[in-house]
């Protein structure tokens, strides 16, 4: 692996104000609160929490839909956000969003043809035949037969919609694909089709992907290291193995053991996990997750840095079985 | 012991425009008393028009009712129409698949439960308008003791609240509250964690689980996670495309699927050490059904016979598959490796 990441966040902050009567700001809801992250090339990085925890905004403020409120995003060792840097006219070809649906993503009223022209139209100077030699290659990339190309959205199949939309997505040749919950909805065989076709993508064009998920059992066949995002901050990361076997921050602990395993015992008889997490928009003090956490000690009122891949005062101890759990 | 739900052979369509719709063809389906029952298919096979038919609800004058017959603790919920008004509310309880819009955002939360409790308490007379304030006290305790039931902290000052002051979780447990107060029989969940994160689909299908089995009700819950159902059962149901493909009781349905369908949808699951396989093909639509078993053009097992026969329900004592070649324990090690 080279030593160079191919995307990096230092201290990423997104922060939105509350508005209250005439539009007075009344608050701030932390969406991001210093998320420090390095993703390496070719690897796949899952980014997963509960709704609400900043994972969306984080994928929107890497691709510049949201301004970072402070901290930094380096794409290729180059800085492209925030502390006032404008962004790089040729980064939105080699970096590219998927949305949950990217067969949504297509024009009704144009050939698919056309959709996958224009990304192209847009970003290259290509002549008009070098463009279609290029669509010809990515469709037949994706798996989708080249007769297809006269062919309006509404007359192919939801699936082959979705590989349209994917082929206009990887038409110019991205570097890095974030993936914003690109499974939910759907149903497992489908599910599976469309990942095989996520892992085949990848190996074909060498691509980097940001895997925002909330389903665990798809981050861990799909992802080589995974991070675990609560209310802004990323509480633990580490390789997909070593989190899904050993998870050694309490909130990482809660959510696999959430997971329902089949042919496990019910996970619902004995859950210990209450509540929902807290608004974003009134922070507990300290570590965010002490509000909910069972080991929650007088050393949780300061917040704990990401050290280790864990960000938690008590990790050690807890591993180690030394803290009894607290009366429940 | 009779059942309290029996789904026997229906099959119904819809008009469109473009003819008519088979959605449900052949189905079977019985619930216990007591016993909580996972309805699993994907999406289109006809689960939520299944809720309906059960529910006594599907739309008048679109709906065309073929043949078979939903019968629900001894009513027929197909053709009585006012018998079926009774019941729905009181004898069987819906609890639906989206709490964010469930609610009039208008209207406080305790105003909403209490216009239920008005008509659909246990302690209404029949046929009585009059609400006397002192079953309006009787039902109002009723209410905070269920809010704490499904684990709701300060029901009192909740039931002041507006649904959007309420997170998806709070409004999901308020639904299975509301569900359980008319004391019914049965429950018909459609998919109510689909829309909730894990740690909250954990702590509401406990919460039910612990409630319908407390006190003794019956419990139909649709889904299309295998492992909420899983989670929550003591049997499935599977249906493909409109049909019934398998009945069994959660253990062995889970360890050994007779139905080829049950199979592939058990290996398209996402698991450590494989990749999902995933079924090739697509469902079919209802306007032009296959004939015979609806799963045959996606089905390695699938031969001549399965085109033009459709399969009935058979197996040996609970384990029931709808299908000409079903995969038996004998043959399973064979076909594994």
């Amino acid at each position: 692996m080279p030593d160079r990441p191919l995307l990096e966040l230092q201290g990423l902050k997104r922060h939105f104000p509350v508005r209250g009567l005439f539009n007075r700001r009344v608050g701030t809801l932390r969406a991001l609160d210093g998320v420090d992250l390095a993703v390496a090339p070719g690897e796949v990085l899952g980014i997963v929490g509960e709704s609400g925890c900043g994972k969306s905004t984080l994928g929107k403020t890497i691709m510049g839909i949201h301004a970072p409120s402070d901290g930094a995003v380096l794409f290729d060792g180059a800085q492209v956000a925030g502390g006032g840097v404008r962004r790089p006219d040729g980064l939105r070809a080699q970096l590219q969003y998927v949305y949950q649906d990217p067969g949504a993503s297509l024009d009704p009223s144009w050939t698919l043809r056309r959709s996958l022209h224009e990304p192209l139209v847009i970003h290259t100077k290509l002549r008009r035949a070098e463009r279609e030699a290029r669509i010809q290659e990515i469709v037949a990339a994706v798996g989708l037969p080249a007769a297809h190309l006269d062919l309006y959205p509404h007359e192919i199949s939801g699936g082959q919609q979705r590989r349209v939309g994917l082929a206009r997505i990887l038409v110019l040749g991205p570097k890095l694909v974030i993936l914003d919950e690109p499974t939910s909805g759907l149903d497992v065989s489908v599910q599976a089709a469309v990942l095989a076709l996520f892992r085949e993508l990848r190996q074909a064009f060498g691509l980097t992907y940001l895997f925002i998920s909330h389903d665990l059992a798809v981050v861990r066949s799909m992802c080589h290291r995974v991070a675990v995002m609560y209310l802004g901050r990323v509480v633990e990361i580490g390789p997909v193995a070593e989190i899904f076997a050993r998870p050694r921050h309490p909130y990482t602990q809660a959510l696999l053991s959430a997971a329902p395993r089949i042919g496990g015992p019910r996970v619902t008889e004995n859950f210990a996990l209450q509540g929902e997490p807290p608004d974003p928009s009134q922070m507990p003090e300290g570590c965010r997750f002490s509000v909910r956490c069972r080991w929650a000690a007088p050393q949780c009122k300061v917040e704990p840095a990401l050290e280790d891949g864990v960000a938690c005062w008590r990790w050690r101890e807890l591993a180690a079985g030394l803290v009894p759990a607290a009366a429940e | 012991m009779a059942d309290i739900l029996t789904v026997e052979n229906l099959a119904l369509g819809f008009r469109t425009e473009g003819g008519l719709a088979r959605v449900l063809d052949c189905v079977n389906l019985t619930v216990r008393p007591g016993e909580i029952v996972s309805l699993v298919g994907e999406s289109g096979c006809g689960k939520s028009t299944l809720a309906s038919a059960i529910l006594g609800t599907l739309p008048r004058g679109l709906a065309v009712v073929g043949q078979g017959s939903v019968t629900l603790d001894g009513a027929d919920m197909l053709r009585a129409g006012a018998a079926a008004g009774k019941v729905r509310g009181r004898t069987v309880t819906f609890v639906p698949q989206d709490p964010f819009a469930s609610f009039n955002p208008l209207f406080r939360v305790g105003t909403q439960i209490m216009d239920l409790m008005r008509w659909k308490s246990p302690r209404r007379r029949e046929g009585s308008w009059f609400y006397s304030p002192r079953r309006r006290r009787a039902d109002r305790e009723a209410v905070i003791a269920m809010l704490e039931a499904v684990q709701l902290p300060q029901p009192a000052r909740l039931l002041q609240k507006y649904p959007h002051e309420l997170s998806g979780g709070q409004r999901q447990r308020l639904m299975i509250a509301m569900a359980l107060l008319p004391e019914p029989r049965l429950i018909i969940a459609d998919e109510p964690t689909t829309a909730l994160d894990v740690t909250v689909q954990a702590q509401i299908l406990g919460v039910l689980r612990r409630l319908a089995v407390q006190r003794g009700v019956a419990v139909l819950f649709t889904t299309h996670d295998l492992g909420a159902a899983w989670e929550i059962c003591d049997r499935v149901t599977v249906m493909y495309a409109g049909q019934t493909a398998e009945i069994a009781p959660r253990d062995s349905f889970f360890t050994a699927p007779h139905h080829p369908y049950t199979r592939l949808l058990l290996r398209s699951l996402p698991e450590e050490g494989r990749d999902p396989v995933g079924i090739p093909g697509s469902v079919p639509s209802p306007l032009s059904p296959p004939l015979g078993c609806r799963f045959h053009p996606r089905c390695p097992r699938a031969d001549a016979r399965c085109q033009a026969e459709r399969p009935v329900l058979r197996g040996e004592a609970d384990h029931l598959a709808a299908c000409h070649h079903p995969v038996l324990a004998a043959q399973e090690a064979r076909l594994d490796a």
